[in-house]
């Protein structure tokens, strides 16, 4: 409780109802006894310790974000919330891991078709925990979609993707799309064969939807053949575009999930109040409802 | 609903039927004017930064889109003597498809000289695109089985290209090809359709001839193929 000093007046936990005290009029006891004036240095100790929460509450006063704070931090979560529920925050997680790691590469990574590759091995090979960070770029990415699929799976089964949270489903279809579009540009980057070829036949594969298909492929590849653009484009877009909607888009997704709230699983039933009265007693049927349920 | 009200203003003796009260005039207005200063104001700020905003996205967009509508310059590169070449086997030989990006753009081609057992024309040389028509992997010509065959999901063609088996969609791409004083070039690239006609180039996993010639259409960035074939 000591913690809960620290925190400022409006970002306390809402007390629930019939806690507190309750001696309200009480004196204490050692009222009589005059206290001991604290020293200069007692003074400045007890300052210093509210530092914090008088920065929180400069803060706090000029933006007002404590109301949405506690209205997102103390939020209510249904009964029956259990590890199923953590998949999305896991998504988000291995998002945070991908744009961090992803920074860090752009440091040494060089978009061009002949140094790509060597500034890879570079990374690899020379650059202090190189090889550590681009692998968990790597394998963070399979890491991503995976938890895509099964925070998708989860919302699916547990049927939350039902009114009022469709929209919310609606930008989890986008987000799983861009994070497709992510793992397909950033396969190229390395430029090795195995990304050349894979790119290739992806580019190819777009390339076959009808009308405009071809154009699609052309847009891609920045010509009509794999060139020296190419990477560039697939850099920028991995880089550059589909970051930005990532970002905005997870920040509507998770505005979405604290102003609707979370769904029950759908194995629990709803609860009838302990005090609440059998229907049949209302509507004055015979031995007074408490048979049947 | 107006219905009701009119039902409920009866009820409470009041005057029935539409009741139209007078907007009350904004500030400024005069008699006659078609539009109030406001909304001019409102039309011409929305209007202005639809401008403003057109002005940013509109060559944003061109120049990512331009690529499209570009034709490159049309390289011929030499790949041998015409001695080189026979009629009943293929010639593997590599050259440059694309510039600037060093061994990337090489490409490879199996090229022969035109044989009389298949109705080709002896002088033609005939350059076969190692490209797969399915998706675009690097097919290779086993030389016993007379057949190219693709490594990624088992494309198989024959001598000519045209396909056996699998997944390819049409025969292989071929390569325009010219003589220069005994020297055999290749040029740019071009599809053919099912019979072997020579088409624009279409990327791997497209349908060429009849009415697929609509459902994947040319692109301005390729090539015109050889007239008369």
């Amino acid at each position: 409780m000591k913690l809960d000093s620290l925190i400022p007046a409006p970002l306390r936990k809402p007390a629930k109802p019939g806690q507190g005290d309750g001696a309200k009029g009480a004196a204490p006891a050692d009222l009589k006894t005059a206290p001991e004036r604290p020293s200069e240095a007692q003074k400045l100790g007890d300052r210093a310790k509210e530092a914090p929460a008088d920065v929180l509450a400069w803060v706090d006063q000029r933006t007002a974000a404590s109301g949405f704070l506690t209205g997102m931090l103390y939020r209510k979560v249904p009964k029956g919330t259990n590890w199923f529920y953590t998949l999305g925050s896991a998504t988000l997680f291995a998002f945070i891991v991908q744009a961090v790691t992803g920074v860090f590469l752009a440091m040494f990574y060089v978009p061009s078709p002949t140094e790509a590759y060597a500034s890879i091995s570079h990374i690899n090979n020379e650059v202090f925990l190189g090889q550590f960070v681009h692998g968990m770029h790597k394998w963070g990415s399979s890491v991503m979609v995976i938890m895509i699929f099964l925070h998708m799976g989860r919302t699916f089964f547990f049927g939350a993707y039902k009114y009022p949270r469709e929209l919310n489903w609606v930008i989890g279809v986008v987000l799983l799309i861009l994070t497709m579009t992510m793992a397909f540009t950033g396969y190229l980057l390395p430029f090795d064969q195995r990304s050349f070829w894979a790119s290739v036949v992806g580019i190819n594969i777009n390339g076959t939807g009808p009308v405009l298909g071809p154009y699609l492929s052309d847009f891609l590849r920045a010509g009509p053949e794999l060139g020296a653009t190419t990477l560039s484009r697939f850099y920028a877009i991995h880089m550059l575009l589909i970051p930005g909607a990532l970002i905005a888009l997870i920040g509507a997704h998770l505005y979405l999930v604290v102003k609707l709230g979370t769904t029950a699983p759908p194995w629990l039933k709803a609860e009838r109040p302990k005090n609440a009265r059998p229907m049949s007693r209302l509507e004055g049927g015979a031995n007074g409802g408490a048979s049947r349920r | 609903m107006a219905r009701l009200a009119d039902e409920a203003n009866k009820r409470n003796g009041a005057e029935t039927g539409p009741t139209e009260r007078e907007k009350p005039a904004p500030p400024g207005y005069f008699e006659g004017e078609s539009m109030t200063r406001r909304r001019v104001f409102t039309v011409a700020a929305q209007g202005l930064g639809g401008v403003a905003g057109a002005a940013i996205v509109l060559p944003a967009v061109g120049f990512a889109v331009a690529p499209i509508f570009h034709r490159g310059k049309e390289r011929w590169e030499e790949v041998g003597a015409l001695d080189d070449f026979v009629a009943d086997t293929y010639r593997q030989v590599v050259f440059t498809e694309t510039e600037g990006i060093a061994d990337a753009g090489k490409t490879t081609a199996y090229v022969r000289k035109g044989s009389r057992e298949l109705g080709e024309d002896p002088s033609e040389i005939v350059a076969i695109s190692n490209r797969c028509a399915h998706l675009g992997c690097p097919v290779r010509f086993v030389e016993a089985a007379g057949n190219f065959i693709c490594p990624c999901h088992g494309g198989v063609y024959d001598f000519v290209g045209k396909v056996l088996g699998g997944p390819p969609v049409r025969p292989l791409d071929r390569f325009q090809t010219r003589i220069r004083g005994g020297r055999v070039e290749v040029g740019p690239r071009y599809s053919v359709t099912s019979q072997l006609d020579p088409v624009r180039a279409r990327d791997p996993g497209e349908f060429t001839g009849g009415i697929w010639e609509y459902l994947y259409p040319p692109r301005p960035s390729t090539f015109p193929p050889p007239s008369g074939g």
